[in-house]
């Protein structure tokens, strides 16, 4: 794990073709730095939850608007902003949804930011001046968030 | 790019939707299309073999949450084999097990529907 901070930016157009190339980018930056696969899978998840988002909702697939994914490595602390400037997103008012309840009601979307808070160990989300959104999450080297045990596998 | 695959065979009432590659905002459209298809033709006895799958995302997971309520209201199913560790792992987090039948086999999935 690196000892100093370090940054990785990728600035990439909204297009769901392109979400293979931001997996690819944040699990090979997740390896590197020290991430077993099983949680580089779900770092890189969850930015696809994310991108997915924007390009759906914030950009309603828009492609001539971009996408920045920003990775910061910090001690044990792996964080990932993904930032647009399009619609922003009610996070906050979207309930994790009650699994169970949901998939007896077979309702339809809306699992990514579900899938993001259970992937990661900490996700915000910031609408800031400017037309500017950002998910910002977290991912523990060691999973010593105290969360993780909690965990299914 | 691996990209994304999705053939189909049809054996006797039964439907093998093979898929291969990753399933993602990007080709989730391309699966809905082949479900889609068999809905219209009545044929909905199927089995989504996914071993070639390697990877899934909640828009590829939508897909088969967008079609199960028409196709066991029409007396059918969607019966899941074959998925590696890593796509069963996002079908576990979210539940799936407890809607969607998933077998080890496809040949498994085959013999429910014949049973």
């Amino acid at each position: 794990m690196a000892k100093v901070t370090k940054n990785y930016q990728l600035k990439i157009p909204s297009q769901t073709d392109n979400l293979e190339l931001i997996r690819n980018f944040v699990s090979g930056v997740a390896k590197k730095v020290g991430f077993d696969a099983e949680e580089s899978n779900k770092i890189e998840l969850a930015v696809d939850e994310a991108c997915t988002n924007v390009i759906k909702h914030a950009y309603q697939h828009d492609t001539t608007k971009d996408i920045d994914v920003a990775i910061k490595i910090d001690y044990q602390k792996l964080t990932v902003i993904v930032t647009d400037r399009g619609r922003s997103f009610e996070f906050h008012e979207v309930d994790l949804p009650d699994m169970k309840q949901y998939l007896a009601e077979l309702r339809v979307g809306g699992l990514g930011i579900y899938l993001m808070k259970t992937l990661m160990d900490e996700v915000e989300y910031h609408s800031k001046p400017g037309n500017r959104n950002e998910v910002r999450m977290v991912k523990y080297l060691l999973g010593r968030s105290g969360k993780e045990d909690d965990k299914p596998r | 790019m691996n990209g994304f695959e999705v053939k189909r065979e049809d054996r006797d009432q039964i439907s093998v939707v093979a898929v291969k590659g990753y399933l993602d905002a990007h080709t989730a459209p391309e699966l809905e299309q082949m479900l889609q298809q068999l809905v219209d033709e009545e044929r909905v006895h199927i089995v989504v073999n996914l071993a070639g799958l390697s990877y899934i995302s909640s828009a590829g997971l939508g897909v088969f949450m967008g079609f199960i309520e028409d196709i066991r209201k029409k007396n059918g199913d969607i019966k899941l084999a074959e998925p590696n560790e890593k796509v069963y792992r996002v079908f576990d987090l979210l539940g799936f097990p407890v809607l969607y039948e998933i077998y080890q086999k496809e040949e498994e999935a085959i013999e429910k529907y014949r049973n």
